[in-house]
């Protein structure tokens, strides 16, 4: 079964965080990645760039509109996800709590739906 | 088995099996057929087709597995029957009939631990952390309990829709979401045992609060805990459920002395202890010794143990507060909060004067957590008229009045504030 991890964390702490603590969690991620790769349960997972950068987009009677930045202002930001593959929701769950931002932010885990 | 019945008492043999046995043939189908709504329908044909049978055939030898057998068999049926609209059912139905787990294996299984593990699965199923604490408890009562859907409506004061809805929606997780029917890993066992304990001991405290109200319904909630308390010891006999059993036989063994005839409070020095149920005392107690003896207890057992030195102490001067002022100071450091902080206090008034206790629970207050917490208050106002010191009593009970709800508790501070108005004049 496949689950989408959706990374929710505060960006604004990125900016101020020194360059070393900022690597080492990088770091932390990639050995996160890689471990998730060896075992199989990997099946995608990026960072997305801060919701500054966000366009909300709708159309209403036909026409498009745009809005700059996020759906909803919240205090932690979709950062990132990673798309697993886990037998059911213990799995995946075990899964998540070990992405680095479990830690101070929260994880999102939300199982794919699969059309017959 | 009794040979020989009239139709009747066939009736009444399947209503009583029902009764005692549902949840756990409900258990394994589950298993079986991998969810909830299909089992329960598979349950219910299941006993209606042993209506059907058994006055013709006779009870048989094993009546569990029959009803689980048939139920399973019936289930298939009905998903072939639905293949005709649904062809991805008939994949489904062919899975079903050819698993490993086939009815000579249930025969053989009758009883043993495998199936015991089916009832366990449902409990740790129902209780997932992955499910909102009023779901849980809500599945609870109604898979594992077997209550009505209209009775848990009722005892939790919330329309019967509502519930109904609140079932449906943890159901629909538990499939969509893939919520594993497991006994969890040994590694996550103990926090996953911690939610199952807090629902049963939320469900405890729902009844033992509203005895101090008029629902019996809602106070026979306490007795649907202690149940299921028993029957997760007899399944996972782990330290922190004798704990929890232990605590709540305790607390339940005073429920008929915490109000008047009237409707009263009545405080726990004030009780009538010959009528504390002994016997509930005693395997309460026991309980507790056997959950401390194993030395990897937690909160519920030390609250326990705190509960079992109030209830054997012959009377309330005889109370042996050093030990529980003790027992306190372990279960801050096990499980810091407020309200142990609170309870500790009162404790430290009873071993040291009301003068230490009132200094802690002034502290308490000043951090503003309890506030807005009327046994704060009210505790703060009975060390100050312990004290003689009567215009800050009034002032804390005037506090206390203001914030508590129920209407024993508001009658037994009202009592308390024209005492002391008496005192005044």
């Amino acid at each position: 079964m496949k689950y989408l991890c959706l990374i929710y964390d505060d960006e604004k702490k990125w900016e101020t965080m020194p360059k070393e603590k900022a690597g080492a969690i990088q770091g932390e991620y990639m050995a996160f990645t890689e471990a998730i790769k060896k075992s199989g349960q990997y099946l995608a997972g990026d960072a997305l760039q801060p919701t500054h950068t966000a366009t909300t987009v709708r159309v209403r009677q036909g026409k498009i509109s745009t809005t700059d930045g996020p759906f909803a202002e919240t205090k932690e930001q979709l950062g990132g996800y990673y798309m697993i593959n886990a037998k059911d929701l213990n799995e995946a769950i075990q899964v998540a709590s070990r992405i680095p931002s479990a830690r101070d932010g929260s994880i999102e885990v939300r199982p794919i739906m699969v059309f017959e | 088995m009794p040979q020989a019945m009239e139709r009747v008492e066939y009736v009444e043999y399947i209503g009583a099996l029902y009764r005692s046995d549902s949840r756990r043939v409900l258990a394994t189908l589950i298993r079986l057929l991998g969810g909830f709504e299909l089992a329960e329908e598979a349950m219910h044909d299941a006993f209606t087709a042993a209506l059907e049978s058994w006055p013709r055939n006779g009870v048989p030898e094993n009546p569990r597995a029959w009803l689980i057998s048939t139920g399973r068999f019936k289930a298939i049926d009905r998903l072939r029957r639905d293949a005709r609209f649904d062809a991805a059912l008939t994949a489904i139905a062919d899975q079903l009939e050819s698993s490993a787990a086939g009815p000579s294996s249930l025969h053989e299984a009758g009883g043993s631990e495998g199936l015991e593990d089916d009832r366990l699965r449902l409990i740790f199923t129902c209780c997932h952390p992955a499910l909102t604490p009023d779901a849980r408890i809500a599945l609870t009562l109604r898979e594992v309990c077997g209550l009505g859907t209209e009775e848990i409506a009722s005892a939790f004061l919330v329309p019967a829709p509502t519930l109904a809805q609140r079932i449906v929606r943890a159901k629909g997780k538990i499939r969509d979401a893939q919520i594993p029917y497991q006994v969890p890993a040994r590694e996550a066992l103990a926090e996953r045992l911690d939610a199952v304990l807090h629902v049963i001991y939320l469900v405890f405290n729902e009844g033992y609060s509203a005895s101090l109200g008029e629902s019996l319904t809602r106070h026979d909630l306490s007795s649907e805990a202690i149940r299921l308390g028993r029957l997760l010891m007899e399944l996972l006999p782990e330290p922190e459920v004798l704990g929890l059993l232990g605590l709540m036989l305790l607390h339940d063994a005073r429920r008929a002395t915490r109000t008047s005839a009237d409707g009263d409070l009545v405080l726990l020095h004030e009780q009538d202890r010959s009528l504390w149920n002994q016997q509930q005392i005693h395997e309460g107690a026991a309980l507790v010794q056997r959950a401390l003896a194993s030395r990897r207890f937690g909160p519920y057992t030390l609250q326990a143990a705190i509960a079992a030195i109030h209830a054997e102490a012959a009377t309330a001067a005889a109370t042996d507060w050093r030990q529980i002022v003790g027992l306190y100071d372990v279960l801050l450091r096990v499980e810091a909060s407020p309200v142990v902080e609170l309870n500790r206090a009162a404790a430290m008034a009873m071993r040291d004067g009301p003068e230490a206790g009132l200094l802690l629970i002034d502290a308490i207050l000043a951090r503003g957590e309890l506030a807005k917490y009327y046994l704060a208050h009210a505790a703060r106002a009975d060390l100050c008229r312990r004290l003689g010191r009567v215009p800050e009593a009034i002032a804390a009970y005037k506090r206390a009045l203001e914030l508590a709800r129920q209407a024993p508790e508001r009658r037994f501070l009202e009592r308390r504030l024209a005492e002391l108005h008496g005192a005044a004049i």
